[in-house]
């Protein structure tokens, strides 16, 4: 990772990762990381490279193949003092972790009235667009964002992904991370040196603009983004927020954005269908129906069960940047 | 051959004719090259992903012969290439499946060397580890329910996948109902980066057999007989209604895991080599040409046979067209699909 | 009452090997009653229309008692199943905190959010139970790596489950992951021979769940777990291995489940009476009791006024625990996360 200042470095997302990690295992002797190939392997994408090296195989624990306790040895490893940050390699292989997650994680402070809590964190990549198939491409957050008690982060920028990742290490309670694969080496950014922290449940306003609300998360913002800016060329303005957390996640942000620009479009690679979108939607509807000129729109991904292998499946499957400006295009000439 | 252990006594006692002998050892010539040309495709660019199964030859062509076609269901995971190969499937159909063509098996949707074939009685598998198992199991059950005597489930996974959750349950639930079904483990002593001591603390699999209440058996993966008449007489006892059996061959990874893996950043070089002394391939091809059953001259000949078809598999697939983009749409339920309905 | 004189001490040769105190076999002995009056109590008012729902663990006495009594109060953590009220009760819950709990009471350990019996004390190293089967195992395991972890010897963690829980796959990846890291876990199976109605051929391919220790590379020990002293030596052996870093043990305890699954279940509908009633000859309540008096240990009159008290004291905490107040309908909001837990900021 090059320096560029002394006050800040450049870095693609998985150093950003890495770095956090890496400063959470040095300053807290509680911290582990626990996942399939973490140690000598040093993760499918290198993101703990050394670690087991530096902080020995009992901080960096190589796990036989098994989500479900994965995850749920976490659980009982944060309820017992320990700060875990639990890897599940690809976030398809979540699955089997499921119950542990949303039956038993996000519910122990719940169930035991406060008596116990679970102070833990769940990385894992996930997304498409790096031809990864049925399994290894797959967007999980909708599955997870109808859980009280579990928190969800999807950050898209390097300063995010540390800023976010120290947070969620810091949260007394689970949160699960999600890591947009195909912007790990993609994205690249300043990040602020030093320890800090990004609250969980904010957004980031990344452009400006007066015509069209577009909200986006993961590798979507980027394209989003990219589409916006272009269309500033035809005279267009858009405002582009980057959600970040999608459990909490941050209402002021869209309300305000929404009543200024008076139109939405949301954006994200998961499934339309009950997705992320729905529920921004169905707020935005409750809480300022009539400051809207226009439909609310949602540009997701089709409702078909995963994007293939072979290259067209894959990019039938996602968006891209033109079909986003196409979209932000017939919305603010609505 | 002196480095292998591979059984030099009688060919005979294993009751395989010659030409079965040599459609073994084809089948690993053939496993090994199309290995060899997935890593080279993906090196040229041509596809994006490869995965090889050196060191599982004997194990896999072994299992396949006695495997019934025609009858035995096989359930089997992605580094299965000479056992689907050995149970009919051709080099031209795996090339499809590397090359994600329209033509492949299940159209281009799923990562190379995920198969599914009914007509060879192939079940279809994910990428997901142990997800298959519990699939392999009803298919058992299917059978018994429908007493198909003679008929039986070989289900297939690596030493890593034993540890997950769908393992047990399903070794558990075929040892309830004695169903015709084998667990054959394919032990190679590697998941991805973990090794078997991190991965387990009895590193002898088939010893949890008895604590399912069924028997359990090891064999030397590397001896393509002694795998044939482990698979044959688990086989046997599951398609005569004797139940369940699990069995564990030892073998080792000489590849990397996939094209996207680096070996060398977990394991070294020498101990690879040191194992690859047992090379499962020269060694039978040395037992064969030892009791007269191939000469050297049919041995070159069966290589350049398998080079050919290998490469005319490869530019037929090649030339074949990619599914289409409406291609994403289809097959998700009997039917047109829409979530509303108007 | 205990504590009177023996004059012959050759009577006490059983209970020498097992190195427990007149007062502890007495402690055993009050559990295992209490245990199954405050049962006989949840069933009760259940049918007086009180609560809508008891479980019971008739038939566990013994091995919830002696293991208990293996279990090292405020250094050991117990990681239990729903069927554990023996075991809560020997490590320090209260009856009157049980009651709460049958109750749904504000002051319950949930505040009256979970199922009677799933307890959560963190003074008694108590975990907080699910009602979800073999959920708890892998933070049992967890549990244990992070007594590992701390370098705090002498410490361990002791999880129970049944025998239908065994066919989990959340079950098989926590003996795994335990055996691979050496911890200080005892895994007690209280086989009790029935999951609701799945009897155990149906649950498993072979009855004896402790040999499927061997396929994980650890000890496994199969015990009477109507023998409340078997029971408590292997547990607490097992205890004392994972304790000073012999790693994990897999401790079957045979016993069976006297009542329905719950106040639910009908157990007439998949069992016959003649079988439970064939198995209640081996009631581990009266074998202790005779044990006990066999011994000298407790007289005839010691035995009843063991009974009156325990009475006593569930009716008293029956009383006391009706008395209290529900949990306030706000509480359904509270303690979702260390914040609020709003989905929605802003
Ligand atoms: C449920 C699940 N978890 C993790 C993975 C990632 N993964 C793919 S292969 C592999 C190792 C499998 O090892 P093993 O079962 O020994 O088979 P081998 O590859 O050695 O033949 C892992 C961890 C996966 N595909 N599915
Ligand atoms: C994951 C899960 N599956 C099913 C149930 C429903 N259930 C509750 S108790 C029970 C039987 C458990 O039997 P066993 O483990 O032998 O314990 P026992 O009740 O006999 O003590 C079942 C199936 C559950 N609570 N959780
Ligand atoms: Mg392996
Ligand atoms: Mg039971």
């Amino acid at each position: 990772m090059a320096v560029v200042s002394t006050q800040s470095s450049v870095m693609n997302n998985v150093e950003a990762v890495r770095a956090t990690l890496y400063e959470a295992m040095k300053n807290d002797d509680r911290t582990l990381i626990l996942g399939e190939d973490v140690g000598a392997r040093g993760n499918v994408f290198l993101i703990t490279k050394d670690f087991i090296n530096e902080f020995g195989p009992q901080r960096v624990i190589d796990t036989p193949i098994a989500e479900a306790s994965i995850v749920g040895i976490a659980v009982g490893m944060a309820m017992e003092g320990l700060r875990p940050i639990a890897e599940i390699q690809f976030a398809d292989f979540i699955y089997p972790s499921y119950n542990q997650i949303v039956g038993e994680a996000a519910k122990i402070r719940y169930r035991s009235n406060g008596e116990y809590t679970c102070p833990l964190v769940i990385r894992t990549p996930y997304g498409g667009g790096v031809r990864g198939a049925l399994s290894h491409s797959v967007s999980v957050e909708a599955l997870f964002y109808h859980v009280p008690g579990l928190k969800i982060v999807a950050p898209a920028f390097p300063a995010d992904v540390k800023g976010l990742l120290n947070a969620s290490i810091d949260d007394p309670d689970p949160v699960l991370f999600l890591e947009h694969k195909k912007t790990y080496r993609l994205i690249k950014g300043e990040v602020p040196n030093g320890h800090y922290t990004i609250p969980l449940g904010k957004a980031n306003l990344l452009k400006e603009g007066s015509q069209l609300t577009v909200v986006s998360y993961g590798l979507y913002v980027h394209w989003a983004l990219e589409a916006a800016i272009s269309l500033e060329q035809e005279g267009l303005s858009v405002e582009v927020i980057d959600l970040r957390s999608i459990r909490p996640m941050d209402k002021a942000a869209i309300l305000e954005s929404v009543r200024k620009t008076r139109k939405l479009l949301i954006v994200h690679e998961d499934n339309k269908f009950g997705g992320i979108g729905a529920e921004i939607s169905a707020m935005v509807a409750e809480e300022a129906l009539f400051d809207l000129d226009a439909p609310i729109r949602r540009l997701a991904a089709p409702d078909v069960p995963a994007m293939g292998y072979a290259m067209p499946l894959e990019e039938e499957y996602m968006s891209s940047p033109g079909e986003m400006a196409d979209a932000m295009r017939e919305m603010v000439k609505f | 051959m002196a480095s292998t252990d591979i059984a030099t006594g009688t060919l005979e006692r294993y009751g395989l004719r010659d030409e079965q002998l040599r459609a073994i050892f084809r089948n690993m010539l053939l496993q090994r090259q199309l290995d060899n040309r997935g890593f080279q495709l993906n090196r040229q660019g041509k596809v994006p992903f490869a995965l090889g199964s050196e060191g599982h030859e004997a194990l896999q062509a072994g299992a396949a012969m006695a495997f019934n076609r025609g009858s035995d269901v096989l359930a089997p995971y992605y580094r299965d290439l000479g056992l689907c190969l050995g149970i009919g499937l051709s080099p031209y159909e795996i090339m499809l499946s590397i090359f994600a063509r329209a033509a492949d098996h299940n159209g281009g949707r799923q990562f190379p060397n995920h198969y599914s074939s009914r007509a060879a009685g192939l079940m279809s598998f994910s990428s997901i580890l142990a997800a298959h198992l519990p699939h392999a199991v009803g298919a058992a059950y299917a059978i018994k329910y429908r007493g198909e005597a003679g008929r039986a489930v070989l289900a297939t996974c690596g030493d890593g996948t034993t540890s997950e959750g769908e393992w047990h349950e399903s070794m558990n639930f075929v040892a309830v109902h004695k169903l015709p079904f084998v667990m054959l483990v394919e032990n190679n002593e590697w998941a991805i980066s973990t090794p078997l001591e991190k991965q387990m603390a009895e590193p002898q699999i088939w010893k949890r057999a008895a604590g399912y209440g069924m028997p359990g058996r090891r064999f030397n993966g590397f001896d393509p007989l002694e795998t044939y008449a482990a698979v044959k007489d688990a086989m046997d006892r599951a398609r005569s209604g004797g139940g369940p059996t699990l069995i564990e061959g030892t073998c080792y990874r000489y590849l990397a895991h996939s094209t996207d893996d680096n070996d060398m950043t977990y394991r070294t070089r020498e101990a690879v080599l040191e194992r690859r002394k047992q090379d499962p391939v020269p060694a039978f091809e040395a037992v064969l040409v030892e009791h007269g059953v191939l000469t050297p001259g049919d041995v070159s000949a069966m290589r350049k046979d398998v080079l050919r078809e290998t490469n005319e598999a490869t530019d037929a697939a090649e030339a074949l067209p990619y599914p289409q983009p409406a291609d994403l749409y289809t097959h998700i339920y009997e039917g047109a699909w829409e979530p509303w309905q108007s | 009452m205990a504590t009177k004189q023996r004059a012959a001490s050759k009577t006490r040769v059983p209970f020498e090997r097992y190195g427990l105190t007149d007062g502890q076999l007495v402690a055993i002995f009050r559990t295992m009653l209490l245990q199954r009056m405050l049962e006989n109590r949840g069933f009760q008012l259940n049918r007086q229309g009180k609560i809508p729902f008891a479980s019971a663990s008739e038939g566990h006495e013994a091995v919830q008692a002696g293991a208990a009594m293996a279990f090292e109060r405020g250094k050991d953590i117990l990681v239990p199943y729903y069927r554990d009220l023996g075991l809560a009760l020997g490590i320090g819950v209260t009856p009157y905190e049980v009651l709460l709990s049958l109750f749904a009471r504000a002051a319950d350990h949930s505040a009256g959010r979970q199922f009677p019996h799933h307890y959560a004390s963190r003074r008694l190293g108590l975990h907080t139970i699910s009602s979800v089967i073999a959920a708890q195992l892998p933070h049992a395991v967890g549990a244990a790596y992070a007594l590992k972890q701390s370098g705090d010897g002498g410490r361990a963690v002791l999880t129970t489950f049944g025998d239908g829980a065994t066919s989990e796959g959340e079950w098989h990846e926590s003996l795994n992951f335990a055996a691979v890291h050496r911890l200080p876990v005892v895994f007690l199976c209280e086989n009790n021979e029935w999951a609701i109605s799945t009897p155990l051929d149906k649950q498993m391919g072979q009855p004896d769940i402790y040999k499927r220790a061997e396929g994980y590379g650890i000890p496994g020990i199969v015990v009477d777990g109507m023998d409340a002293l078997t029971c408590y030596s292997a547990v607490r052996d097992a205890l004392a291995r994972a304790r000073s870093g012999g790693g994990p043990s897999l401790v079957e305890a045979k016993c069976y489940r006297f009542l329905a699954h719950t106040t639910d279940d009908d157990d007439r509908a998949y069992r016959s009476r003649e079988e439970v009633a064939n198995r209640r000859k081996d009631d581990p309540v009266p074998r202790f009791e005779q044990l006990l008096l066999e011994y000298s240990i407790l007289e005839g009159q010691d035995v009843e006024a063991l009974k009156r008290g325990v009475l006593e004291e569930i009716n008293e905490a029956t009383d006391r625990a009706e008395a209290m107040p529900y949990p306030s309908p706000s509480h359904l909001y509270d303690g979702v996360c260390a914040d609020r837990g709003e989905p929605w900021l802003g």
